[in-house]
Parts: structure tokens; sequence; C-alpha cells
């Protein structure tokens, strides 16, 4: 199978089951229309009658397009069916720790219903973070990785237990041979010197939220009262960013209806000083005003082209920016394996609320039904667990005949569920999103491959 | 080739027999939080 694409200048191919890609003229992106999955070494016939150029150039680019084929760059077999097999229960190996149930912001379009995930505003107790670094050493074999996600609400709401459970959990890392890497996710708003040292000295990667210009982030982003961050974060994110050297970290914001011009609010955030950033697309209720429709995407779609553009400018001007989703290691990134296996929610990955229950990820967290166990009772519903380990690319439909499913994996099991009713169904405008994001990413590394 | 240029060298299929090994960041931990795309992760070998 090939995905093949023409944008803007370049005409692109992409061979899906190698990964190989290929950047081609005019005439072999046309001649692709007249190939069979098993290429002859002979030019079709059709072709030479119909393309409009002289025979001696098609039966020289057909050789090209051959010798692709010959060497499994094009076309290439789908032989990924051998490994559906491997898909069993696993270890657990992250955990998304809800370490507050409870927020200092209310921004409108929050998937945690403003904070408490709709079961009322709680911290964790130490006792539960303790209990699931227990757990999770106790679960997580032989593996060596273990990552935590310090996760709200608002983490910085709790954060002397955070602290308490990271110390806890640093205790346990030579006992065990585990290696331990932190992730906190916050609003900003109480960071101090002190946070940000012990963020910068501890997390292995801060995930800072923010939705770019000041118009837009306030328009949503806002506290109890009505009033805007901004002003109170950007400060804040200035300084933590300023002394993280080359430790991880992101910005990271959400555009909306109101915003479909989010180039505007990643450029905003790179002038502000921040290189590493995420901004990526509300998944909501359709009926809400800031959802974004399929009406929309013609919008998004051009609007990706254009943050395209800026990353092509700004790269081989020589600048250091990072857009999240236009990261893409072609000559590496991750295993088939891992590609096929997908996100992991409810088998290696899972999320601990406040009381300690266990549900698949932390967008699962207070949707009835999804609760797994309790890691404080040890309880663990090994048929759910199975369930979701037997999910990825080869069980969904329709996933299994996309052109993007190395990349994207199946896509995300909560937004499966509740905005396509199954979590074995794609959710069509997330993967409409992802194809596009998927299309600007390879067309930014062809043309920074051709400098 | 003088029609073609290829931007890259790996070949995913080779990445499937010893892969797998699941030491690497769990796929949507890293910034997104809400959308998946595992390519962008980094293997740990």
């Amino acid at each position: 199978m090939i995905h093949k694409f023409h944008l803007k200048d370049l005409y692109i191919v992409l061979d899906v089951c190698s990964g190989a890609v290929h950047v081609v003229d005019e005439l072999c992106y046309n001649l692709l229309d007249f190939c069979e999955e098993e290429m002859e070494a002979q030019c079709p016939s059709a072709a030479l009658a119909t393309l409009e150029a002289p025979p001696e150039d098609i039966r020289e680019a057909y050789g090209e397009l051959f010798t692709l084929y010959e060497n499994g760059q094009l076309f290439s077999k789908d032989d990924y069916e051998q490994f559906s097999g491997r898909f069993g229960p696993s270890p657990v190996k992250a955990m998304c720790l809800h370490i507050a149930h409870d927020c200092n912001l209310r921004c409108d379009y929050c998937f945690a219903a403003k904070g408490d995930f709709g079961h009322g505003r709680k911290l964790m107790p130490l006792e539960v973070g303790i209990a699931a670094m227990d757990y999770l050493v106790a679960n997580s074999g032989a593996r060596k990785n273990l990552e935590v996600d310090f996760f709200g609400g608002e983490p910085l709401m709790n954060f002397d237990v955070v602290k308490k459970i990271v110390a806890y959990a640093r205790g346990l890392e030579k006992k065990h041979d585990k290696r331990f890497r932190f992730t906190v996710t916050t609003n900003g708003l109480l960071l101090d010197p002190d946070i940000r040292d012990y963020i910068n000295r501890e997390m292995d990667n801060v995930v800072l939220s923010i939705d770019g210009r000041r118009s837009v982030n306030d328009r949503l982003r806002v506290t109890p009262n009505g009033k805007g961050s901004y002003d109170a974060i950007v400060p804040k994110y200035k300084e933590l960013v300023s002394h993280r050297k080359e430790k991880s970290y992101y910005v990271r914001g959400t555009f909306t209806k109101y915003n479909l011009d989010f180039t505007q609010d990643v450029l905003h955030l790179y002038d502000l000083g921040f290189d590493q950033i995420s901004v990526e697309p509300v998944v909501s209720d359709p009926k809400l005003n800031y959802s974004i429709g399929e009406g929309d995407l013609p919008a998004i779609f051009q609007e990706y082209e254009r943050l395209a553009d800026v990353m092509v400018e700004k790269k081989s001007a020589g600048e250091k920016i990072n857009f999240f989703h236009y990261m893409l290691d072609l000559d590496g990134g991750p295993c088939a394996i891992k590609r096929l296996r997908g996100c992991s929610a409810g088998n290696e990955y899972v999320a601990v609320t406040p009381e300690g229950d266990i549900y698949p990820c932390h967008q699962f967290v207070g949707i009835d039904g999804w609760k797994m166990g309790n890691i404080l009772d040890g309880t663990l519903d090994m048929k759910m667990k199975k369930m979701f380990a037997a999910t990825n690319v080869l069980s969904k439909e329709e996933c299994r005949s996309c052109w993007a499913r190395f990349f994207c994996s199946g896509g995300c099991n909560a937004n499966n569920l509740q905005y396509a009713g199954d979590i074995q169904k794609p959710h069509k405008l997330s993967c409409e999103l992802e194809k596009k994001r998927l299309e600007c990413a390879i067309y930014v590394k062809a043309k920074l491959a051709e400098e | 080739m003088k029609r073609i240029k290829t931007i890259n060298k790996t070949n995913l299929k080779q990445t499937a027999a010893k892969g797998g090994c699941s030491e690497c960041q769990t796929s949507c931990q890293s910034a997104c939080k809400t959308s998946c795309t595992v390519a962008n992760q980094q293997c740990e070998k």
C-alpha cells in the first residue's frame, strides 16, 4: 500500500509498510495511478497511451519506480499480521497520578469537568500516592523505565504530596533496579521559585499549559472569577524554562473554533522565547460553541500547511523550534511492534485517582463503567485489561487499511469511546486532523532534506 | 535516480523482529494527553 499526496511544490509518496518516503517528480506521481500492488517489470501500456509525456520518459520513470518496488520500498507487502499474537496483558510501566481533582482555573473546554472529573474536589492523600508507587514497582515486571505523570486538576495544589511521593519513589529505584521518570502538567498559577527549581531538578519533563496569544488564552483559560490567566503565568513559564537548560518541556495549548488561525499562537509562544511547542485541537462535544466540526476542516488544513511553511522557514534559517505534532523521525522512532500496539492505555498505562481507583487512562477517569480496580485493595479487572491489551491497530477494522496506521497507531481509545461510541472505532474527526498533520510533518521533513 | 529522491534509509519491517521491549515512553504522555501520535516517540535502544 502507498499513500501519495501533492503538497505545495512537492509530490510525496509514502510506502506504508516499510515507512519509506519518496519525493518524486510529477510524471512518477501520475504514473503511480497505473501501477498495481504487484508491479510488473514492463511499463503498463495504459500509462504509455494516456500520460502526456514522451514514451521514453514514461519508461524511465517506471523503471525508477520498479527499482524501489524490487528494493521493498514501494508497494511493500503487509506481513504484520504475524505479530497479532504478541498483544496480551503486559506489565504496568506508566501511571498518570491524579494528584489533585481540583483546579484553580475554570477552563471552558476542560475534559476533567473543570478539574474534579465530575466526582467532587479532592486531593490525593500521601498514602495513596505511596501505594501507587509500590503498585507500579510490583506490577512492572522486568521493565526498568517507569513513568509517572503528576496530573490533575492542578498538581501544584497538592505539591507537598508530589515531593513526598517523588522522594519515596527515588528510594525504590536502587532496590528494585528501576528508573522513575517524572512529568508534571501544570497551569502555572502556583509556580514560585522553590517549585520551579524542584521541577527543574526532579521532573524529566514538564508540560506548561497556555493557549498562545493573550486574547486566545484568556477567553477560555480563566480563574473562577472569570479573569484571564495569561499575565500571571507567562513570566513564571519564562523563568522556569530559562532555568531548565536542556531538559524536556513543552508549552502546550489547545486550539478551538475560536482560533483556527493557531499558527499565530505557535508563533506567539515562540516569540515569547519558548521553542518546544504543542498546540492541539480541542476534542469536545460537537454541540459546544468552541468545538471543532467537520465544516472547519478546510480552514484547519490550510492552517496546518501555513504552519508547515513557518517550520520550514525557521528551521532552514537555523532557528530552534519544535512543534510536537510535526516531530517525526523517519529514520528511527519507535519499532513496528510499538506502532502496532498503540497507546497502551488500560494495559501498560493506567491512571490512578485520589481514591486509589484505577482507570485505563486519564481520559477515562470518571466515566461510568470504566473503573478497573483500586490500588489500595489490590483489585484489577483482568478482563478489562485483556480487552485493552487486545485493542491495537490490527484489531480496529478501519485502521487496518489506513495509510496512517504506523504513525497514529489507532488513535486515542478514550476519544474513540466518547465520540465514536466504541474504543475499536476511530473518531473520524481526529483521524482527519491526524492525517493532515502527518502529511505536513512529512512535507517539512522532505523540504528540509532538499537543503 | 533522476526522478526520485528517497528521504529515509531505514525499513520499518526490520524493526519488528527485535522490537517490543516496551521501555519507551507511553505514547500520549509526553505532551499531548489527548491525541495519539505514536510515531513521534523515541526508541530507548
